[in-house]
């Protein structure tokens, strides 16, 4: 794979127009992924499902080159219908379309001309791997006192050109003071073997509000990776909501540090899995002043032959009094073949803190099952309205009406 | 003075930190395959216990020192320890209590167990564990009666060897990890039980481990098998003298229960915790590995964790017969410098098998507190259930406390609950306290001793009073 890796990564240099000194970055980052490769079950964060071994199970002599040259076509079938939105539309590792049409044009900048950064240089060879392939990389600032009209949705799109390649996807956000974002990420690909490696890094100053919404719904054999950056400055707020359902595998990182006071983070999540699944959500909530808040919702409900992962973890440093962390993480097992592995994990050096963590995992009740029975449905029946129940619960956690809506039709639940 | 002011005065700086002058037999530093003949030459070992022990060497020179722990500490060179450190008097082992050298003797007596004492009053046997040689054993003779055997594990390599050959490395192996591994190889004594089918062990078991020799490491193995249908309830104390090095105390401790039978094992742990400024104290890796191998049977953790520079162990439970319960209860304190790594690891192979953990942390000072623990419900293991709940208090914002479950499902027809917490003691309940006459150290050990309740009811009456008052002493200055 090295070979393969330099190979690539030359290629790519001959036609980009990358700097001379955008190159030396990325070199420099392609040399440490090669150093360390595909992190493996060795590291205690991908001690559960062991990428490298995935990779090398399910790709086929995965190749790091895209021709990046011509333009994709725009497939407006996938569009989500009775939603107005604004739109990104990334085909096959280019961004073929940013369109805000909704918005007001002075109040939303883009900006291409992006300097690959040293930022989150920490231990993961994925960053790496994007900061070293990713084609172009664009930062969205929403100016002060904006609010977005309208949802965005990022439209994620591979069609059958793409074959055991390797996608990067890297998008900055910077939500000045008292904006916010609603944002969607729509997984619609239909291919196979390809694994995608995107890298979001949300920046919330004062009073921001940020809403980002993760949807893996349509059915596909492709291996995901997303790993989110958030900072929050005073009193900003970021809601994070996945439904992790069709990918092969999926993991979503969300890496959040609550820098100014009174921020708060939220994270939930679903997952729906059956047929081979392996999904896993890791978070890290990093509590660093006084007075933040976090809570986090898991839920899972795993069919034959899945296997879910949680690793939850909450970080309280020593100045962050009056920290309030929550957890809690359940999941259904509905076949002997299924798996459900949690690690919800706290690290607290203050005292004045309330941080609780819960897990529970079992079976569907059979108490629930036999009563509804006895009130007349069929088992299949009564086992859909008590897993439709169970999820119910993280969906209206959602609170955006609008979009709670949306996703609620999208994966089939009925209140 | 009222009597808890004066135990705390007895007791504000280590009470145990005492050495004791008594000639002792070295062998000489470092780790090789001489020293381990020596060991065995030494204790007229048969030959298939040095090749447990060369085996067990082998396989350590390819180990690597584990370092994913949370507390770190300065590398030990292994080659710069004494290996085999005996009192002279030991050499040829007397034959009753009144052969023991005196100097021994008074040892124990400052420690609290006068053995003799102990022997007639308490109804408690006890086996006494002098650096790394087994020096008394009480209560010989009520225990013969009924078939139990109770005695150093030296002795029981030459009285009973079929056991010992059939039991040892069973459940810890040769091929386990660093620690252990180096205790297979080095190993000096410990103790050994034997419960026969059908008994119940009429008294209480008691090992009192003391380090006091200096550089020296401590390697006991103890090594309990519980009979079909048998029980036994086994506890275990450990002390060491104050020193500015650091002591490693590596040791092994195997239970077996097979078919009906239920092991009881409460330690009580107080190693030199060093001085207020993290100086010195024990090094405390130990492996405790439980085996509930036959049908309905059951082994019980208890450990009161107040010692120690740095605690790093896992107590765990292997429930491979169906119906088999395993349980784990602890408490640890941290003060000052002091860091502890536990928890437990409860693995779920038999069917209707049900594990149980409460674990109390508390720290405080500049400490560093970790639960670390691991539930695995295997496929095969139907119907069966785990309760977890781990609470920690800290006490001041220069200490830390950290939980790390490790929760793997792999059966739908099983189970498992899982409940953390940690918070500092509620200023109202202190108010409350103080409001009726308690002064703020008082009123943190009233409710630390509530905080850890639970637990400390599961120890057998002798030790749980020890232990509470452990819970006060161990806080103590860590208020106001």
């Amino acid at each position: 794979m090295k070979e393969q890796l330099k190979t690539d990564f030359e290629k790519i240099q001959k036609v980009s127009s990358f700097s001379g000194k955008d190159v030396e970055t990325k070199r420099f980052y392609l040399n440490k992924f090669i150093e360390r490769g595909f992190p493996n079950r060795k590291l205690e964060n991908w001690k559960f499902l062991d990428l490298d071994k995935i990779i090398d199970k399910s790709i086929n002599e995965l190749s790091f080159y895209n021709d990046y040259s011509t333009t994709n076509k725009i497939d407006t079938s996938i569009f989500i219908d009775g939603l107005e939105h604004n739109k990104i539309i990334f085909i096959n590792g280019r961004i073929e379309k940013i369109d805000f049409s909704y918005e007001d044009k002075n109040q939303i900048e883009i900006f291409d001309d992006f300097k690959i950064d040293y930022k989150f240089d920490n231990n993961n060879s994925l960053i790496d791997l994007n900061k070293a392939f990713s084609n172009k990389y664009f930062k969205i600032l929403i100016k002060k006192g904006y609010s977005i009209k309208k949802p965005l949705i990022i439209y994620h799109v591979t069609n059958e050109k793409m074959k055991s390649k390797n996608i990067n996807l890297r998008l900055d956000f910077e939500l000045e003071q008292n904006s916010s974002l609603k944002l969607i990420d729509f997984f619609s690909d239909i291919t196979d073997t390809n694994f995608m490696n995107i890298l979001y890094n949300f920046d919330l100053k004062k009073d921001s509000i940020l809403k980002n919404y993760k949807i893996d719904k349509s059915f596909n054999r492709n291996i995901k990776y997303s790993y989110n950056n958030i900072d929050q400055e005073k009193n900003s707020i970021s809601e994070t909501f996945i439904f992790s359902a069709s990918s092969d595998y999926f993991k979503n990182e969300i890496n959040c540090n609550l820098r100014g006071e009174h921020s708060s983070a939220f994270v939930n999540g679903i997952f729906s899995l059956k047929d081979n699944k392996q999904h896993e959500i890791r978070t890290s909530i990093n509590h660093l002043v006084e007075n933040t808040k976090s809570y986090q919702l898991i839920k899972s409900v795993l069919g034959k032959n899945s296997k879910a992962v949680y690793q939850g973890r909450i970080y309280v440093d020593s100045i962050a009094q009056k920290t309030d962390g929550y957890q809690l993480s359940k999941a259904i097992l509905l076949d002997e073949t299924s798996e459900f592995n949690a690690k919800p994990e706290l690290e607290i050096y203050a005292d004045d803190v309330k941080c609780s963590h819960g897990s529970a995992s079992g079976s569907l009740n059979e108490n629930s099952i036999f009563y509804l029975m006895s009130r007349g449905l069929n088992y299949k029946e009564s086992k859909e309205l008590l897993i439709n129940g169970f999820l119910l619960d993280v969906v209206e956690k959602i609170t955006d009406a609008e979009i709670r809506n949306l996703i609620k039709n999208m994966i089939g639940l009925t209140e | 003075m009222d009597t808890r002011e004066k135990d705390i005065e007895n007791l504000k700086d280590y009470k145990y930190g005492f050495t004791t002058d008594i000639e002792n037999i070295r062998a000489p530093k470092g780790l090789n395959k001489d020293i381990i003949k020596f060991i065995s030459n030494i204790k007229k070992e048969p030959k298939w216990m040095l090749d447990f022990r060369l085996k067990a060497f082998e396989r350590f020179k390819l180990l690597k020192e584990p370092d994913w722990q949370k507390p770190k500490y300065p590398k030990i060179d292994y080659q710069d320890l004494y290996y085999y450190s005996a009192p002279k008097s030991m050499k040829d082992k007397p034959k009753s209590l009144d052969e023991l050298d005196p100097k021994l003797l008074e040892t124990y007596n400052k420690l609290g167990i006068p053995l003799q004492e102990q022997a007639r009053l308490n109804g408690i046997a006890v086996d006494a564990v002098f650096d790394s040689v087994s020096v008394a054993t009480t209560f010989k003779g009520e225990l013969t009666k009924h078939g139990i055997i109770f005695c150093s594990m030296s002795e029981a390599i030459q009285k009973h060897p079929d056991l010992v050959k059939k039991y040892l490395g069973t459940v810890i192996p040769t091929t386990d990890h660093f620690f252990a591994t180096l205790n297979s190889a080095v190993f000096t004594d410990g103790s050994f039980v034997y419960i026969p089918e059908g008994v119940k062990c009429p008294m209480e078991l008691s090992t009192y481990f003391r380090i006091n020799a200096s550089e020296t490491g401590q390697f006991e193995r103890t090594l309990i098998i519980a009979d079909k249908g048998s029980y036994v309830s086994y506890l275990e104390g450990c002390t060491a003298p104050m020193r500015d090095e650091n002591q490693l105390h590596a040791a092994n401790v195997e239970l077996i229960a097979l078919d009906d039978a239920e092991i009881k094992y409460s330690t009580v742990q107080n190693w030199y915790p060093g001085d207020a400024n993290g100086k010195g104290g024990i090094y405390n890796f130990v492996t405790k590995r439980g085996l509930c191998k036959g049908k309905n049977s059951k082994i019980s953790w208890t450990q009161v964790e107040t010692g120690s520079a740095i605690t790093w162990k896992y107590p765990s439970c292997i429930l491979r017969g169906d119906n088999s319960i395993g349980e784990f209860y602890s408490i640890a304190i941290t003060n000052n410098h002091q860091k502890a790594d536990t928890g437990t690891k409860m693995i779920h192979l038999g069917k209707n098998t049900k594990s149980k953990i409460i674990s109390k942390g508390i720290s405080a000072g500049f400490s560093d507190m970790t639960y670390r623990g691991l539930v695995d419900i295997n496929s095969k293991a139907k119907n069966s259930s785990n309760y977890t709940q781990c609470d920690s208090l800290l006490m001041g914002n220069k200490c830390g406390a950290h939980t790390v479950p490790y929760i793997k499902n792999k059966n739908f027809d099983s189970n498992i609950a899982h409940e953390a917490t940690t918070s500092k003691i509620s200023e109202e309940q202190l108010h409350y306290c103080q409001q009726r006459g308690l002064n703020p150290e008082e009123a943190v050990g009233l409710i630390v001793n509530g905080f850890c309740k639970e637990v400390l009811q599961q120890l057998p009456m002798e030790f749980a009073v020890e232990a509470q008052k452990l819970v006060g002493i161990s806080l103590e200055g860590s208020v106001g």
